[in-house]
């Protein structure tokens, strides 16, 4: 046994780190439920889609849905308004997209964005008529001042990328599926 | 500080328990005997305010909690219901939301008092950093607490604060999700930081028996910052610290009990009376007055600098004008502790006082205009102040001559002298 000790790794030794490698395996078994029971839920992560009857919404104007808890922004485009994000130059952008990359092709006048200001997740102005547009004619985030176009895209302010689109598929011409 | 022991139980059954648990020994050393410098003054009764606060926190919190609903749903009417209809409910919830302010109050005193004073300097380094650690789990409280009356401020303080965590590379949106445990600030949110305001008092506590078992091993600083050399320099805890402390909690509960009677909301936002509505952002969003400096810091940076988005940036200025707290006591080399001694480190110390006061105020603003540009010089100088000004005084600076002793200091040196001849 003396010898057996003075002779470098022992037995007993490998079971020592064995026991050990065996533990940490079960304490991290342990505690991941106990963090994992944090992320969202089964009935938060069913309600991933919904569809919306575009058919009301006249032209120029807005509406915001709910999907997941979140605002989506609907904004049926005017022909000007199309024009005038299509004319803006790809080096004025901060974060470079054309229109088309963020709008379905044949359906240019139907913007559909999750209105929640890529800063810090506020709610962005610009639904009601009545809302201050920003400088952009578009969106404007009041908490931290930022200002989006009329294709959603950041301009100016702290926020540093242009309002997220979400995964949509038209289902017919005017019924889209979000998510 | 050993040696102070002065307990000598009396009677057998003290002597008996004393030998078994002698936690009557710990007190009498440590609550009463406590040698303590004679010289300090009122900026250093704060601890105790806290401590107060601290347990007023706890005490009004759990009551609160027997009546409060922890769900989307019912949150904002059962603090209504806690102000109108339970039995004393309207003070005893106005007592909590001022104190939270209190809390802030006195431990802003008492960050800057330690600032002053040098009482981070060696060997008070693990004393200062328990400190710093006890300030940001309060903000953490703090912030949780504010978000359950969910209210319009409440569900939108929680919405920026947690997205502060999406700027992190790779990981920040697992971590939103996990925090939040939605796609949004929801139910699941609301209720864990119930859980976890309940939870982080305790721990707040436990971390103040740390940061006074700290302050205990090498004593308290003092205002001239030389340290204890002999019982000449010291009075016992109790009675002479423990009745100075009980004076200045109460003249704090002047305005304390002011603001609980007749202005229990002034300290609040107006918006957190209007229920949550995750579809209308507030026109203008902010934080309580408390955290308003470190806002404006989070709110400077609106511009990228290299690969670091404007975002990301703000995120760690914002968690940098804490984490540099800190590293204060490496940061100033200066032997001398008191500023008193300091002709040259005291007008930038004021002068960081004046800016965190500036910061205050323009975290209150609109981020716009002259207040953008007043909240980048503040932020930089905030930052200037901890990594270039105090390392760079520290060398250069010629600092006063220092007393012999607290004793002199006091007394004077003919006095002090013929004291130690006695």
């Amino acid at each position: 046994m003396a010898s057996e000790a003075t002779s470098g790794t022992t037995r007993r030794d490998f079971l020592y780190v064995a026991t050990g490698a065996v533990g940490a395996v079960g304490v991290g078994a342990a505690v991941w439920p106990l963090i994992d029971q944090m992320n969202p839920d089964a009935s938060v992560r069913a309600l991933a889609s919904i569809e919306f009857d575009l058919a009301p919404v006249g032209v120029g104007e807005s509406f915001t849905i709910t999907w997941r808890g979140q605002p989506i922004f609907v904004r049926h485009r005017t022909e000007a308004e199309i024009a005038e994000a299509r004319a803006v130059p790809m080096e004025d952008l901060k974060d470079p997209a054309t229109d088309l990359e963020r709008v379905v092709e044949g359906k240019e006048q139907w913007l559909i964005m999750i209105g929640i200001c890529t800063h810090l997740g506020c709610v962005p102005l610009g639904q009601k008529p009545s809302d201050a547009k920003g400088d952009y004619n578009g969106w404007f985030c009041p908490c931290h001042g930022s200002h989006y176009d009329i294709a959603g895209r950041i301009r100016k302010g702290p926020a540093p990328l242009n309002l997220v689109l979400p995964p949509i598929e038209f289902l017919s011409d005017t019924i889209v599926k979000v998510g | 500080m050993s040696g102070n022991s002065s307990y000598n139980p009396t009677g057998a059954v003290e002597k008996w328990f004393d030998e078994r648990l002698p936690i009557l020994r710990f007190s009498k050393e440590h609550l009463m005997d406590f040698p303590t410098p004679k010289n300090i003054n009122y900026w250093w009764t704060f601890g105790a305010v806290l401590a107060f606060i601290l347990v007023i926190q706890i005490v009004t919190g759990i009551v609160l909690a027997m009546h409060y609903v922890p769900n989307s749903e019912l949150a904002f009417n059962s603090v209504e219901a806690i102000r109108r209809d339970v039995n004393y409910g309207r003070i005893i919830q106005g007592t909590h939301a001022v104190g939270a302010s209190m809390f802030f109050a006195a431990v802003y005193i008492h960050i800057f008092r330690g600032l002053y004073y040098g009482s981070y300097k060696a060997p008070r380094e693990i004393l200062w950093i328990l400190g710093v650690v006890i300030f940001v789990l309060m903000m953490a409280t703090a912030f949780m607490g504010y978000v359950l009356p969910w209210g319009q401020m409440s569900f939108w303080a929680a919405t920026v604060i947690t997205n502060i965590f999406a700027a992190i590379p790779v990981i920040g949106d697992p971590i939103l999700a996990l925090l939040r445990g939605g796609f949004a600030v929801d139910n699941a949110t609301l209720n864990r930081f119930f859980s976890l305001h309940y939870l982080l008092p305790f721990i707040i506590a436990a971390v103040v028996g740390l940061h006074i078992w700290a302050l205990h091993v090498p004593g308290n600083n003092n205002p001239v910052g030389v340290e204890v050399k002999s019982s000449h320099d010291t009075l016992p805890f109790h009675p002479y610290f423990t009745m100075k402390d009980l004076f200045v909690i109460v003249v704090v509960l002047i305005p304390f009990a002011w603001f609980v009677f007749f202005a229990p909301d002034i300290l609040g936002h107006p918006d957190n009376y209007i229920p949550a509505d995750p579809l209308l952002t507030p026109p203008h969003i902010v934080p309580e007055w408390y955290f308003l400096p470190f806002y404006a810091i989070l709110r400077a940076i609106d511009f990228d600098m290299w690969f670091i988005s404007s975002k990301l940036g703000g995120v760690i200025f914002f968690g940098g004008s804490i984490l540099v707290l800190f590293f204060v006591p490496w940061l100033d080399r200066s032997k001398v502790r008191s500023g008193n001694f300091r002709p040259l480190f005291r007008p930038f110390f004021w002068l960081f006082v004046l800016n965190f006061l500036m910061l205050t105020y323009l975290g209150a603003q609109v981020a716009e205009g002259i207040y953008v540009l007043l909240s980048k010089v503040g932020t930089a100088y905030y930052f200037a102040y901890f990594l270039i000004i105090l390392p760079i005084i520290s060398r250069v600076e010629r600092p006063a001559p220092l007393p012999a002793s607290i004793s002199e200091s006091v007394l004077g040196k003919a006095e002090a002298s013929g004291e130690k001849g006695q």
